[in-house]
């Protein structure tokens, strides 16, 4: 491993500089490194942030892909991470013109992670040296409590993809004034909805009546309609006095556990924390990139297009151009390549808003002759997907713009696969070419992990009671046991999980018909054995 | 440059970690005396401690911990048990199909992070999705896929793909047998490893000889009458050679000649059988198939490679295939019957005469389906079999739906009676193929073949 040639730096910094003057937004610093196929196998396990502390699944994953790599050789063209300065590598073999394009695809990525929102929380470190000193730090623990340290980091990263992600991204831009006090808020949202259960037409009520009374009398107003309150539900303030405070955590069982569990409260055992939150803290830096990346992928293939085919030094290497590009960014027959989405969908949308079209007034168009000439020629394209850019998901992202329209433009389709039981084939066909189809399809591809909180009632200093909330699917069921007994060796004690499992049972009248059947089952961990109930 | 800088350094580092901690203290120092050059790693416009910090850092003096090998990596896997958690790392195999039906296997381990994920593979839309483009009807077929297991890659369950090499099969398997051998302690077979080898021999043309033999080796022959042509000067370097003018000393006539040869020769047949109908889609057949690859490596191992193995597949009709490969990955879907297997096997070893030469063996596997109900024909075939063979193992990989019930071929095998009266010749085990994991499946190899 080592850095690019004074000529390929120079080539990097001139791309720079044209992608900066076609509008995109990042630190100058930049370093680039020159790797092998062999560096990017051991760099992978580890996200390729070279200084990740060392674990042995790591280790694992290197043998696998030095395996794979004799069967499959593959040659990947860069990856590039999000540290500051940003760091891309690069594979020895390409030629300069190659490394032109891919310079501009880089700069993409950069451009996305120092601009869209939901890496706003990487934006004042340089992970890579964060890295460095955890890395030390568990090292250092290693020498002193050997493999517990494994233990404690294969336990928490057993729930580290359940993390409180988007509570503290909420956090990080949330206005301070935002939210009225607790007991107003606490109120309006807990007491009403939950307890009393009031009408909604009582609590729209209630709230114009707060409202005026604090637009006219100011914080005395405040006591005023308390007072009232207090006439028509007079068991409010002992509701109130009982209630805690509002707590954030109770989605981020790492946290939920470094704060409360009596076991790592124990002296002994206190330096687990700070594994713990070394691996918080990592998985919460890789969360944004696992939900943004059909926008990235697609924000550097429209730029390394964009910005190359103007570039005079694509002269001669049209068609090589061409053909790499076809590879990355064409969309299959058959199969999903997310990436060529991105790509087309940003350009999609830069077409609406350049004619106008993602306004009320198209929208509302019934005629298909006006909505074809409508054109408002707004200048706005640009404008717009560089907000997209700043301020979307991959689901907001697709939810939001996967219409009709584009399903028809670039003539996409949902593909089914069935098995023909005669000829023993599996078939491939065209199942759907709507487009809530084809969004449900591309959402269901999405990453989405369960959600399961803390269940604040039932979890006392012996029982931790945890709820997963069902969503269509089940948990992975083989994977259950061996979570809850590492998180019975955090909590101490006994671990619950309340989920829902989906039964597969041959329906009794309809033979060889298969039916589901959906039940709430309550798993128990106690002592390293596993039980399960039903509820 | 400070040297006694560890003075201060706490009693329970080890000795890596202190000289790791040393340097890095003198990596400091040099930075606050920049007059002392350390650049002797590289040169430029770096200082030492900046490839701390670049991902250069491994050309360094290597940081504290290095890459583990695989048997380091087992090593530590073991310990899990003694501190009372299970053990993380399976062994799992890539395999690749190439051309001219050779294809590559490689062993490596594989671990799997437990966590809360969701399971995909139960929804009630149970068809499988993805994007596609181009022309076509809604309902059109736009292409088709022999129904065959997705490639297993880099899982340590699960049937792969492709047709075999023979030996890469069997050289890979030699060393996965050895592991299990050794890591997993599955039993040695020693005794009868032994009993009958270098019994045969063979005779071929290996052997070179001078002066006389049965075939003139006309290559070499000349090459040493040019040798001795040019000792005795009859030959000079750049000018023509008249061939009539050399001379030819009867040792430099090269022959191949006879020569006896010692053939290992095999000891065993083992004939595995397996179930590939439609109910043995999925876990089953992952279930299945690792159990036998598991057996195949450990007599591989233990004969020494010098074992004969037969594969015969079966859904309402049994047919043999030619090597393991593509036992392992055929899958149709079909009807259950089991008796035509074991009665293809019978038919083999009478039509060879198997049992003259060989101990036999036979490895069946199955959920347990079969489609006659009272399974006469099977009990009367097994009760045959298990006269010709050392053993049977049978294997049950139960079906989620089929819950604590007892399958058609449990309660058969039960009803023949074998189980009692051989219980030497006959055994079997069942497991929940669903949560099946490759600790349990080695405890029911034990059981198989103890």
């Amino acid at each position: 491993m080592y850095l690019i040639d004074q000529n390929a730096k120079q080539i990097m910094e001139g791309c720079k500089a044209k992608a900066k003057a076609a509008g995109l937004d990042f630190f100058n610093e930049t370093l680039e490194y020159i790797v092998t196929n062999r560096d990017m196998i051991n760099l992978s396990p580890k996200v390729m942030i070279p200084t990740l502390y060392d674990y042995w699944v790591h280790d694992v994953e290197v043998l696998q892909g030095e395996g794979k790599y004799k069967l499959y050789p593959a040659n990947p063209y860069e990856t590039v991470i999000n540290s500051r300065p940003a760091i891309s590598f690069y594979n020895d073999n390409n030629p300069d013109w190659l490394n032109i394009m891919i310079f501009y695809h880089v700069i993409g990525h950069i451009d996305f992670f120092q601009n869209n929102i939901l890496f706003e929380h990487t934006w004042n470190d340089d992970f890579v040296g964060v890295a460095l000193s955890d890395k030390r730090l568990i090292e250092s623990l290693r020498n002193k409590y050997s493999r517990w340290v494994d233990y404690i980091i294969e336990f928490s990263r057993s729930i580290d993809n359940i993390t409180g992600y988007f509570n503290l991204l909420s956090r990080l831009s949330y206005p301070h004034n935002m939210d009225a006090d607790d007991k107003t808020m606490y109120f309006f949202n807990t007491f009403l909805q939950d307890i009393a259960k009031a009408p909604m037409a009582e609590i729209y009520n209630l709230k114009e009546a707060y409202n005026s009374l604090l637009d006219s009398n100011g914080d005395v107003g405040k006591s005023m309609f308390f007072s009232d309150v207090k006439i028509k539900y007079p068991e409010f303030e002992s509701y109130f006095s009982k209630y805690s405070g509002r707590d954030q955590n109770d989605d981020d069982i790492l946290k939920f556990l470094q704060d409360n569990s009596p076991f790592l409260k124990k002296d002994e055992n206190k330096w687990m924390k700070q594994v713990m939150t070394i691996i918080r803290n990592t998985a919460m830096y890789f969360a944004p990139q696992i939900r943004t990346k059909i926008l990235n992928e697609g924000w550097a293939s429209y730029w390394h297009d964009k910005l190359f085919i103007a570039d005079k030094r694509i002269k001669g290497h049209e068609v090589d151009y061409a053909r790499i590009n076809a590879g990355v960014t064409s969309i299959s027959r058959i199969g999903l390549n997310p990436y060529a989405i991105g790509l087309r969908l940003y350009q999609h949308i830069e077409h609406l808003a350049e004619k106008g079209k993602l306004s009320w007034d198209y929208q509302i168009l019934n005629n298909e002759e006006q909505r074809e000439i409508y054109n408002k020629r707004t200048g706005k394209g640009k404008n717009t997907i560089f907000d997209i850019r700043k301020n979307f998901s991959d689901f907001g992202f697709i939810n939001t713009f996967v219409d009709q329209d584009f399903v028809n433009t670039y003539n996409l389709f949902v593909v089914g696969k069935r098995l023909n039981e005669e000829s023993g084939v599996f078939e491939y066909y065209i199942k759907s070419r709507k487009a809530e189809d084809y969004k449900q399809m591309l959402l269901d591809s999405l990453y989405h992990p369960p959600l399961i909180k803390i269940s604040k009632d039932k979890t006392d200093e012996k029982n931790l009671f945890l709820v997963h909330h069902f969503e269509g699917k089940q948990l992975v069921k083989d994977f259950i046991p061996d979570v809850l007994t590492g998180l019975e060796f955090l909590w101490g004690n006994q671990v619950q999980l309340e989920t829902t499992e989906i039964l597969r049972t041959k329906d009794e009248k309809n033979p060889g018909q298969i039916r589901f059947i959906q039940r709430k089952v309550l798993y128990t961990c106690r002592n390293k054995q596993i039980s399960k109930s039903e509820i | 440059m400070n040297t006694n800088s560890n003075s201060y350094l706490p009693e329970e580092l080890s000795e890596k970690q202190k000289k790791l901690i040393e340097f890095e203290l003198n990596l400091i120092q040099s930075n606050a005396f920049e007059k002392i050059s350390l650049n002797t790693v590289e040169p430029g416009i770096y200082k030492l401690t900046d490839w701390d910090v670049l991902p250069g850092f491994n050309k360094m003096i290597s940081p504290v911990s290095a890459l583990q090998t695989l048997d380091e990596l087992l090593e530590r896997d073991k310990k899990r048990e003694e501190d009372g958690f299970p053990r993380r790392i399976r062994l799992g195999k890539l395999m690749k199909p190439t051309k001219y039906n050779k294809s590559k296997v490689i062993i490596v381990p594989t671990t799997t992070e437990p966590k809360f994920y969701h399971d995909d593979s139960i929804t009630e839309d149970n068809e499988q999705e993805t994007g596609g483009s181009g022309d076509g009807e809604e309902g059109e077929v736009i292409g088709q896929q022999q129904a065959q297991p997705e490639q297993g890659e880099g899982e340590g369950q699960g049937a792969g793909q492709g047709e075999g090499s023979d030996h890469e099969m069997t050289s890979r398997a030699f060393d996965l047998g050895k592991i299990l051998t050794e890591k997993f302690h599955l039993p040695n077979l020693q005794d009868k490893g032994k009993k009958r080898a270098f019994s045969k021999y063979t005779y071929e043309l290996t052997d070179v000889n001078r002066r006389f033999g049965q075939l003139l080796e006309k290559k070499a022959t000349l090459k040493r009458i040019i040798q001795t042509n040019i000792l005795l000067g009859n030959i000079i370097p750049g000018q023509a050679v008249n061939p009539e003018e050399l001379t030819i000393s009867p040792d430099d006539m090269v022959y191949r000649i006879m020569s006896q040869e010692k053939d290992f020769e095999t000891q065993a047949v083992v004939f595995f059988i397996r179930d590939y109908s439609g109910s043995m889609q999925g876990k089953p057949t992952e279930a299945i198939t690792t159990l036998h690859l598991f057996i195949y490596s450990w007599l591989m191992y233990q004969y020494q490679n010098n074992v004969v193995t037969r594969f015969i597949l079966h859904d309402t009709d049994a047919k043999e295939v030619p090597d393991f490969h593509t036992y392992y990955q055929l899958q149709v879907a079909g009807g259950t019957r089991v008796a035509p297997a074991f009665q293809l096997a019978e038919k083999i070893i009478s039509n060879e005469n198997l049992t003259r030469d060989y101990n036999i063996y036979i490895f069946y596997g199955t959920d347990g389906d079969d489609w006659d109900e009272d399974g006469k024909e099977y009990i009367e075939s097994l009760e045959r079999l298990c006269a010709l063979s050392s053993r049977i193992g049978i294997s049950v990989a139960k079906n989620s739906w089929s819950g604590d019930n007892q399958t058609n071929v449990e309660k058969n095998t039960e009803k023949s009676g074998l189980l009692q009266k051989k219980p030497e010749h006959l055994k079997i085990d069942s497991f929940l193929s669903e949560t099946v994991q490759e600790k349990e499946l080695i405890e029911s190899i034990k059981k198989i073949i103890s």
